[in-house]
């Protein structure tokens, strides 16, 4: 019965990891924008799967619910309303030597951090204020829960605060000046064709 | 927990840096912002491992909030690709040195 488990526990994470790991070379290559939102989207699935096989029930929730359901659907809704569904040429490089530089830095990092995962020594002196995650009893989530609203409550007024914020700062980004108002940024842009002219 | 954290970890790491090489190579903004995404989710992974290895609830209030963050952050940036395409066809990274319309 033990062994069952362990082979479960591993097999869901190999195929977990897979899963991420595939869609994140995925959203990297693909040359065309929907494509990439579709493999962010694999991607995000992997990581609630990796979230539940760590007992993080709540945040696996909450990952497919925001990420997957509000975040992509917003990515997917600028790339259709703004036609820019078209690929793009992957191979033409305006910058020499640019890819790579990049692939070479991102392997050197990696090594950065494997050989500091493998050094293995955590600095973890202090005790923790925001509590254990097992052993007073109580599921995941109301733990979570009142680590939030006990902990954490001023962040999380803080958090509100910072999304009405994004959505008025969202409209007003991308409102169309009305009749009338005279719009600075397309005057000066109008005028810079003029003079280019 | 049957699969030690490490394990998360590398993999957290190596989708880390996916994420980092994307924002690199690639020059189509909407592309680049959902790199970012890779690198949150990353990030994310990682806490919750901590957590997990260290029988914190605090890790996983962080992922909470770094959500909340990231949401509010993919409204603003959106908002803004918006703004930039009104003005031009194609925005490729290549084209935004200018900082102004």
């Amino acid at each position: 019965m033990l062994a069952a488990t362990h082979y479960a526990d591993w097999s869901v994470f190999l195929v977990a990891s897979v899963i991420v790991l595939a869609g994140a070379i995925g959203v990297v290559v693909s040359r065309h924008p929907v494509h990439s939102a579709l493999f962010l989207i694999q991607t995000l699935f992997g990581v609630a799967v990796l979230f539940v096989s760590q007992q993080a029930h709540f945040l696996a929730a909450a990952q497919v619910i925001v990420y997957a359901g509000a975040i992509v659907v917003l990515f997917l809704f600028v790339i259709m309303l703004l036609g820019v569904d078209r690929s793009d040429d992957v191979r033409f490089e305006p910058l020499k030597g640019q890819r790579p530089t990049a692939i070479l830095l991102g392997i050197l990092g990696l090594a950065e951090a494997a050989g500091l995962l493998h050094s293995g020594s955590w600095a973890t002196g202090s005790t923790s204020v925001a509590g254990p995650l097992n052993g007073t009893g109580g599921s995941n989530v109301e733990l979570l829960g009142r680590s939030l609203f006990s902990t954490y409550l001023l962040a999380f007024e803080v958090t509100s605060a910072l999304l009405v914020i994004a959505v008025v700062g969202a409209v007003v980004l991308v409102r169309k000046p009305a009749a009338g108002e005279t719009d600075d940024a397309e005057e000066t842009g109008a005028q810079s064709k003029v003079s280019r002219s | 927990m049957t699969v030690p954290g490490t394990w998360y970890l590398t993999v957290a790491a190596v989708l880390f840096t996916i994420g980092a090489v994307g924002l690199l190579i690639r020059r189509n903004v909407l592309v680049m912002f959902m790199c970012v995404e890779l690198m949150l989710n990353a990030v994310n992974l990682t806490f919750v491992t901590f957590s997990g290895m260290l029988n914190d609830i605090g890790g996983q209030a962080i992922v909470f909030f770094v959500m909340v963050v990231a949401a509010a952050e993919v409204v603003i940036g959106l908002g803004i690709i918006v703004a930039i395409f009104r003005r031009r066809t194609d925005a490729t990274a290549d084209d935004l040195h200018m900082l102004k319309g």
